[in-house]
């Protein structure tokens, strides 16, 4: 199993961020703070992402855009939710199921009558199932 | 209230019912809408204005509905074209909502960004009847909100209006017009390029 680090965000239609997450290896946790960083090539992916959506019509659109050494992958829901994952190891396989999982959950917070589409999710129970599938798929 | 806090389940670990149809009976929908437009029409001063409402209050179900839909089918794909998605909602939508698909789906000769999806009976109308000094009034309005919805969060951003036809054999039908933005043409005519 390779071991990598991970930044997630979820970015619904009209370019709101509505969640995020970091999973980091066990060795960068010491090292330097990115996050800031990492945020800026995410949001900077977005529109590679809005390129690629029309031209696919697979929800997972895999790599879509590359930093250096990190690669940035997509996944669009059929609302147009965009769920970005940012790594630094190839993990195809492990980032699609990831993905098509937390689409799941991501569309039952949604049925929430009293939840927006473009609001923050700020779900206790939902950032921690979030953080189990990444411990199931991205360790 | 013990007994019922032990039961209470968070949204998440909720099971979307894949594969099977959860049916809601009609009588309690007709009593909620019913309900529903007599409090939008106390609070609307034309019909218009009452559509407008019934409208917006459809619009969070059709962007939900397109999501759930596509989730319990297992699909992988989303629609990119224009017929595609019009397919889709007066194929699948139409069914996760109605139990039926809708009667037809019909291209607007004239003009080319504009399409129908009619209904002989629109489900959400059957217990609803229009008072006489209203005639323009259809409370498919609300149908038609979901339909807005439903284009909108897929990125196909349309005018949807309910509109009451008369049939040819007598009686009449709901047609819902809908009419996409000038950006969704554009880029059907360049997809159709590529």
């Amino acid at each position: 199993m390779a071991t990598g680090s991970y930044t997630f965000v979820i970015v619904a239609q009209g370019d709101t961020p509505v969640y995020g997450a970091e999973f980091l290896a066990a060795a960068k946790k010491d090292g330097q703070d990115t996050s800031h960083l990492n945020q800026l090539i995410i949001h900077a992916a977005l529109d590679m992402v809005d390129d690629a959506v029309w031209t696919s019509n697979n929800m997972y659109l895999k790599t879509v855009d590359k930093f250096n050494e990190l690669l940035i992958s997509a996944y669009v829901t059929p609302g147009h939710a965009r769920m970005m994952v940012l790594h630094d190891v190839r993990n195809e396989d492990g980032i699609r199921s990831f993905l098509h999982d937390v689409h799941e959950l991501y569309v039952k917070v949604l049925l929430n009558p009293f939840h927006s589409a473009g609001a923050p999710i700020r779900s206790d129970t939902f950032d921690a199932r979030v953080r189990a599938l990444a411990k199931k798929y991205l360790t | 209230m013990a007994g019922l806090r032990t039961r209470k389940l968070n949204i998440v670990d909720r099971a979307l019912g894949k594969g099977r149809q959860e049916v809601v009976s009609q009588s309690a929908f007709a009593h909620l809408f019913s309900e529903f437009v007599q409090y939008s029409q106390a609070r609307s001063i034309t019909a218009s204005e009452l559509e407008r409402r019934l409208e917006d209050a459809g619009v969070g179900i059709g962007v939900r509905i397109l999501e759930l839909a596509s989730l319990r089918d297992g699909k992988t794909r989303r629609e990119t074209r224009m017929l595609g998605i019009l397919q889709y909602v007066h194929t699948t939508i139409w069914k996760a909502l109605f139990g039926k698909s809708a009667d037809a789906l019909e291209k607007v000769v004239e003009n080319e960004d504009e399409f129908m999806i009619s209904e002989q009976e629109p489900l959400v109308n059957q217990y609803i009847s229009v008072p006489a000094h209203l005639p323009n009034l259809n409370c498919a309005a609300f149908a038609a909100g979901i339909i807005r919805g439903a284009l909108e969060s897929a990125g196909f951003p349309a005018a949807v209006q309910a509109h009451t036809v008369a049939a040819d054999a007598g009686g009449s039908r709901t047609v819902f017009l809908i009419k996409f933005a000038p950006e969704v043409l554009a880029r059907e005519r360049s997809l159709a390029s590529a």
